[in-house]
């Protein structure tokens, strides 16, 4: 194991590594535009610039030292990129001294030539690359007094994404992630020396379907996504992590929220599963009906209601009928924690084993990278939770013996149903928003979507994740530890920034433990954490879990809560500093 | 006993005690200022114009093109008050960013200047305008058709800012 120092820190480095990467095992960053974890390296930016040195020996092979006993170090005649110069043995590193320090300088002055410092109207500004190092490594002068160069603005390269040829500092970040990742060879430079630029080869677009990943990627503002722009200023926004609902992958993503409203989700780096990346479709196909279409308020056959109404009428149904005419359909689309109490409810509330969920599989979505074909996020907790019995009415034979009468009674959970509602006496809907179903349903309970609820989904590789409300309903508007904005947090009541809608919504297991207590049979949880400790303690699958280790963790697999993967270091390119 | 006796009363004179001389030269006082010149004015029809060092209202620069601001929304997160609403929108124009809202309540607002101190295409500037009476709270949340004024009027406070800042 090769042994380097940096910055006076001794480090232990694995073989073949360079000394950005062991550096950034030790948790240092070296300032770099082009480098990224997940990428070949480039080394076109020169931004990670060091000085690097060896111990001088003397001719007996021993190092040389000085009266006070300091080794003498003889540092190269230039400097090197730490981005590609592998670690050796008794390497000394050196990133902030003077001679560093003025390549850094110069770098910068020499990146910003060209730049037009349009911060004011860029959407990467509070979490640019550049920004960040104009402030920490630049000495904020330009002798620079000609004509900027100017380039192409706003061209799309793709469906998603929009180039502006005189922010970008030519890294080829996104070059190489269209080569690498999405595997779309489509993006290249064109012109040479202050002229470069980046196109698409002609007659191709950028449009693989990970394709938004370079907005990411990107240092600097040059890409910017066609959806959110200008939507809001990083800073205005709150991130929360949480995981994608849109697929069995469960990637990793922060969900920005401004005004109460989901304005952006993007990817947050997790090495066990989706790596730094996410696919477009995730983010955009994940924020509207969060925002949009709701259903508010609980109804009592189309009229509004309140809650206490609307869980009595839900417990007298239940009463009025037996339980083999009652059949309860889940969702794999709801937390571990949902689906927990969906299976308790139906199996020691209601007594009956007429409980399944439809499976929503589209093979066209799938891919090979990221992408699958099971489109909810916890199919493999509403196996491991038993929210399927093979031995009753099914969803397959569920037209069948509603035909015979013996269902009467369908509640389903986030599952449109209207093709049965006709044939039997009452429809009980808990949705979030409004589909076919609610418009038809006797009673129809509004539930908190993945945003505004804490819980767990467990993945197509069993791993389960935890993810944390972002978004304010009436029900979680005092949850602790809720990431929100300076405007979010300070607003008053007559500011108009605070008057978007606060929904009159619950989490579904908090909505079925109302029913279920309505019932005479009170499940006794009050957070969702209690509901997760409860299938903790009773699930073996699930033993030995808690959302303080799926945290730390980020995420546990099934059945090995007590063997977990090791911690991987997290790399994030640029993100927003936390507010203060 | 430990007592100290330091009564008006008792320090006073004879004179002092009836006080007539004392309201004679207070009348004569009033009778001397009634012939000095008057510094009081006659608000709200005799207004005070105050110089382009006064911070009043902040509004918006409305220049022939347009507005100069581009939404950056850094007043936004500087106002210490949060006064300041902004929501970005996109245009054609070569300045691809202007404001679609933008909304400052007065009632929040504390007149510090940062707003006009932070902007980086002095697009918000502090005016003249210090009458500010509003009957309904929400009133007084001013949006972009009472908070753009034309370049025009801003002269003094624009030469303000060349000088001094």
């Amino acid at each position: 194991m090769p042994q380097i120092i940096i910055d006076g820190q001794r480090i232990e480095a694995a073989p073949g590594q360079t000394i950005i990467e062991a550096a950034l095992h030790a948790e240092k960053t070296i300032p770099h535009f082009c480098w990224h974890p997940g990428l070949s390296v480039a080394g076109n930016c020169r931004m990670c610039l060091v000085n690097v040195g060896f111990p001088k020996k003397a001719a007996d092979g021993q190092p040389e030292m000085d009266a006070s006993g300091n080794v003498f170090v003889q540092w190269g005649p230039k400097l090197s990129i730490a981005c590609a110069t592998p670690v050796a043995d008794g390497m000394i590193v050196d990133t902030e001294g003077q001679r560093t320090e003025h390549a850094q300088h110069a770098i910068m002055e020499f990146l910003l030539i060209n730049h037009p410092l349009d911060c004011p109207i860029c959407d990467e500004a509070g979490q640019c690359k550049l920004q960040e190092y104009a402030f920490k490594h630049s000495n904020g002068k330009s002798r620079f007094i000609e004509q900027k160069n100017h380039k192409d603005k706003r061209v799309p390269l793709g469906p998603n994404v929009l180039f502006d040829g005189e922010r970008c500092i030519s890294c080829s970040r996104c070059i190489r992630f269209a080569d690498e990742i999405a595997k779309q060879p489509a993006l290249t430079f064109v012109q040479r020396g202050d002229h470069v630029t980046i196109q698409t080869f002609p007659g191709m677009e950028f449009d693989s379907p990970y394709s938004m990943n370079v907005i990411d990627i990107c240092p600097v503002g040059a890409l910017t996504s066609i959806d959110f722009r200008f939507h809001s200023r990083v800073w205005e926004m709150s991130f929360t992590n949480s995981i994608c609902p849109g697929c069995a992958r469960g990637c990793n993503v922060k969900l920005g929220v401004r005004d109460n409203e989901l304005q952006r989700i993007e990817p947050r780096t997790n090495m066990h599963v989706n790596e730094y990346w996410m696919c477009d479709a995730g983010r955009l196909e994940n924020y509207h009906f969060v925002n949009e279409e709701r259903i508010a308020e609980p109804m009592i056959k189309g009229m509004q209601s309140d809650w206490n109404s609307a869980i009595a009428a839900t417990a007298d149904i239940i009463k009025a009928y037996k339980p083999s005419e009652i059949m309860i359909i889940g969702s794999s689309r709801g937390t571990n924690e949902d689906i927990h109490a969906i299976a308790t409810f139906a199996r020691e509330t209601v007594n009956t084993h007429n409980i399944d969920f439809i499976d929503h599989n589209d093979p066209s979505f799938a891919d090979e990278f990221l992408k699958l074909a099971d489109r909810t996020p916890n199919h493999a907790g509403a196996i491991a939770l038993g929210l399927r019995s093979n031995d009753a009415v099914t969803k397959d034979n569920l037209s069948e013996r509603i035909a015979k009468h013996q269902i009467k009674v369908i509640i389903a959970v986030q599952e449109d149903v209207s093709a049965y509602a006709s044939s039997v006496e009452y429809v009980i809907a808990i949705a979030s928003n409004a589909n076919p179903t609610t418009q038809s349903a006797s009673i129809v309970l509004p539930a908190s979507t993945y945003a505004e609820v804490e819980g767990t989904f467990t993945n197509a590789d069993n791993r389960v994740q935890l993810i944390e409300p972002a978004v304010t309903t009436k029900e979680n508007e005092r949850h602790m530890g809720m990431k929100m904005s300076r405007w979010d947090k300070l607003g008053a009541f007559n500011d108009r920034w605070t008057q978007g809608e606060r929904r009159n919504s619950r989490p579904t297991w908090n909505i079925l433990s109302g029913i279920s207590a309505a019932c005479g049979n009170p499940m006794n949880f009050s957070r969702a954490e209690d509901v997760f400790n409860h299938i903790a303690l009773h699930n073996q699958q699930f033993n030995g879990m808690s959302y303080a280790l799926l945290e730390e963790y980020q995420g546990l697999k099934l059945g090995k809560a007590s063997e977990p993967e090791a911690k991987s270091v997290v790399y994030e390119s640029h993100v927003l500093k936390p507010q203060v | 006993m430990n007592i100290q006796h330091n009564i008006e009363s008792e320090r006073m004179s004879f004179w002092e005690k009836i006080y007539l001389p004392e309201i004679g030269r207070g009348l004569a006082l009033t009778f001397k200022q009634m012939f000095k010149p008057s510094f009081t004015r006659q608000y709200p029809e005799e207004k005070w114009i105050p110089t382009g060092s006064y911070r009043g209202r902040p509004v918006l620069v409305l220049e022939e093109e347009g507005e100069r601001c581009v939404a950056c929304g850094l007043c936004s997160r500087v106002c210490p008050a949060l006064a300041i609403e902004v929501r970005a929108g996109e245009t054609d124009k070569v300045k691809e960013r202007y404001p679609e809202k933008f909304e400052i309540n007065m009632l929040r607002c504390i007149y510090c200047g940062f707003c006009e101190e932070v902007c980086p295409e002095e697009a918000i500037i502090m005016s003249k305008d210090y009458e500010l009476v509003f009957t309904d709270p929400q009133d007084a949340i001013l949006g972009k058709d009472k908070l753009l004024i034309p370049i025009a009027q801003l002269q003094d406070r624009l030469e303000y800012l060349r000088q001094y800042r």
